[in-house]
């Protein structure tokens, strides 16, 4: 009897990226995020059909309605239905997030890439770049650049955008110095390839696993603070339904309507706390080794 | 020792120069005139605005411009409140030891919650104190601070009235703000305390110490504790920064009359010589706290020292 067929029936070989996936379902917190991740996004395409009432009307003979079954969430000063409100406001955050963490990684990949690949002065200009981005912390910069462009919703989600890329820079560039060492990228150097070619078809594709899970986490980053702009009255201009500014309109009922901050805050946590598991769940599923 | 003190101060010099040029061109950056948009709501005829533009040496080559900003800056003079007509310097003055308050209470908060949730997590890996620890963790990283504020201050000061909801001197006024701030990063140190001593604890020198017979608190004090704290010290650092500007929140919130409130009255104002003074005040603490945590692990980890 030969070696090989003692032994146990061998597993088929996966890929890496198959190999992940089966990781990432077989972890229930991920999954449980995903799909209430997906709800949400669902509910805010769906918005229409999902209530009868209008995000925006004003009725003023039903305001501070407290929850109840009319209005399972309650209605704000201006009569309008708090869940339709949360369920549209979905679009925004939705959006928010999601363009935000485009721009941050578009910016950050080719940034990080170039800085990696070419290294000397071209490295050394974008890192102090990313020097200059990290000194001004957390929302600093996004009040920064929305000073400059002027308060409105797509200067908030470039605000944060811009805010999130340094991350974005700071990963790829690191994992661009291990790669850009490896033979294939030699290989294809001698082959003739061009930089360009050889930065985007060779070395970008094998370093996009820490860009995934960097996007995924970046997201809900996205999502609170963008809703701080609109908190703070930077963000998305009335009467659009929007979680932050929906926080901040509560505050003045806090007293009298519970229900108008509460709801709108809760939206938010959740939506962040499932794109955060499902995020935790890709990175160990990406990466076994940093599961601890 | 001071090879490395020396290097890293040079490396904070392009920083501190580069964040100095951003503040300073905030002016140019925004569309407009920077004439009109330095004397705010005002109208002027396009001959006032020159001479406006004459006073204020705008019309002298950008270079030079920016000299005299950084002169002015290095004198304490940053220009006058567009709202209050008062220095630049004092308003951020008066206001700075509010911020600083703030800052520093929450980061006591964040970092005592933070090390102790880490430590008894890793400690008591995969047990029931593990698991509640670290869904505290989660729901710090995912709760908006200033929806955590509003509700802290709808138990504590609608329902219950133990706690004021608005600015007030004293311990009482800072315990909110204070809280609710700190949440977030004492989280994040949870998280990373937690990950940073499970990944020393299976260390070997930690299996020799064991061997050697040493008791379990002697292992985990003098020899695990030391070689996990170092990353969280750092992100101690950055998460200080992050304090700073949570502040920008907070204030609003509990109308705290610190730095981050001034600052977004001041965008909404179109305030700009405050903005650039209050942002070049906060950017440049940030850069001084990151240098002081270098510094300061090169105290801690002696290979730093000697690398």
């Amino acid at each position: 009897m030969s070696v090989l067929q003692a032994s146990e029936p061998v597993r088929p070989p996966r890929s890496l990226w198959r190999d992940a996936l089966h990781r990432l379902f077989q972890n229930k917190g991920a999954a449980a995020g995903g799909i209430v991740f997906l709800l949400i996004v669902g509910a805010a395409v769906a918005a229409p059909r999902l209530t009868p009432h209008d995000p925006i009307r004003l009725n003023v003979s039903e305001s501070l309605d407290p929850p109840g079954a009319r209005h399972w969430l309650g209605t704000d000063q201006f009569g309008r239905d708090i869940l339709t409100r949360i369920i549209y406001g979905a679009r925004v955050s939705t959006a928010m997030g999601f363009v935000a963490v485009t721009i941050s990684v578009a910016g950050g990949s080719v940034l990080g890439l170039l800085s990696g690949y070419y290294r000397g002065t071209v490295d050394m200009t974008i890192m102090r770049l990313v020097d200059v981005m990290l000194a001004f912390p957390g929302i600093l910069l996004a009040l920064v650049i929305i000073a400059v462009l002027g308060p409105n919703l797509s200067s908030a989600m470039i605000a944060v955008g811009v805010s999130g890329m340094p991350v974005f820079i700071r990963v790829v560039r690191s994992a661009v110095l291990s790669v850009r060492e490896f033979q294939y990228v030699e290989a294809a150097r001698v082959a003739g390839c061009g930089d360009l070619r050889i930065i985007f078809r060779h070395v970008l594709p094998n370093v996009l696993s820490p860009v995934i899970v960097l996007v995924t986490l970046g997201i809900p980053g996205a999502i609170i603070y963008g809703a701080a702009l609109s908190f703070l009255g930077l963000g998305i201009r009335p009467p659009t339904p929007d979680w932050g500014a929906m926080l901040s309109d509560g505050r003045a009922f806090m007293g009298t309507a519970w229900w108008l901050s509460t709801f709108p805050g809760l939206a938010i946590v959740v939506m962040v706390m499932a794109i955060n598991l499902f995020g935790d769940g890709l990175r160990d599923a990406l990466d076994p080794r940093l599961k601890l | 020792m001071l090879k490395y003190v020396q290097r890293r101060l040079a490396l904070a010099v392009p920083t501190v120069i580069l964040t100095s040029m951003v503040v300073f061109l905030m002016l140019f950056l925004i569309p407009g005139d920077p004439a009109s948009i330095y004397i705010g709501e005002q109208t002027a005829t396009p001959e006032r605005l020159a001479q406006i533009r004459h006073v204020m040496g705008l019309d002298r080559p950008l270079y030079v411009q920016y000299g005299d900003f950084v002169w002015h800056a290095l004198h304490g003079d940053l220009g006058r409140s567009l709202q209050t007509n008062r220095p630049v310097t004092v308003e951020i003055g008066s206001r700075f030891p509010s911020t600083l308050e703030l800052a520093a209470t929450a980061m006591a908060i964040a970092g005592v919650l933070g090390f102790g949730l880490g430590l008894l997590s890793a400690l008591r890996r995969s047990s029931i104190v593990d698991t509640l620890s670290m869904m505290v963790a989660l729901f710090g990283v995912s709760v908006p601070v200033f929806w955590l504020a509003l509700l802290l201050i709808m138990l504590f000061s609608v329902r219950l009235g133990w706690l004021p909801a608005t600015s007030e001197s004293g311990l009482r006024g800072l315990v909110l703000p204070a809280v609710s701030l700190a949440l977030l990063s004492a989280a994040t140190l949870a998280r990373l305390m937690r990950s940073s001593m499970l990944e020393v604890l299976r260390l070997d020198f930690l299996t020799t110490a064991r061997a050697k017979g040493l008791r379990g608190a002697v292992v985990v004090l003098r020899h695990a504790l030391p070689n996990a704290i170092i990353p969280v010290i750092t992100a101690m650092g950055l998460q200080f920064g992050s304090l700073l500007s949570g502040a920008v929140l907070t204030e609003t919130i509990f109308a705290r009359p610190g730095l981050g409130k001034l600052v977004v009255d001041s965008i909404q104002n179109k305030d700009l010589p405050t903005v650039q003074g209050v942002i070049l005040v906060l950017a440049l603490v940030y850069v001084a706290m990151n240098l002081l945590v270098d510094l300061s692990y090169a105290f801690i980890d002696p290979r730093i020292r000697f690398e």
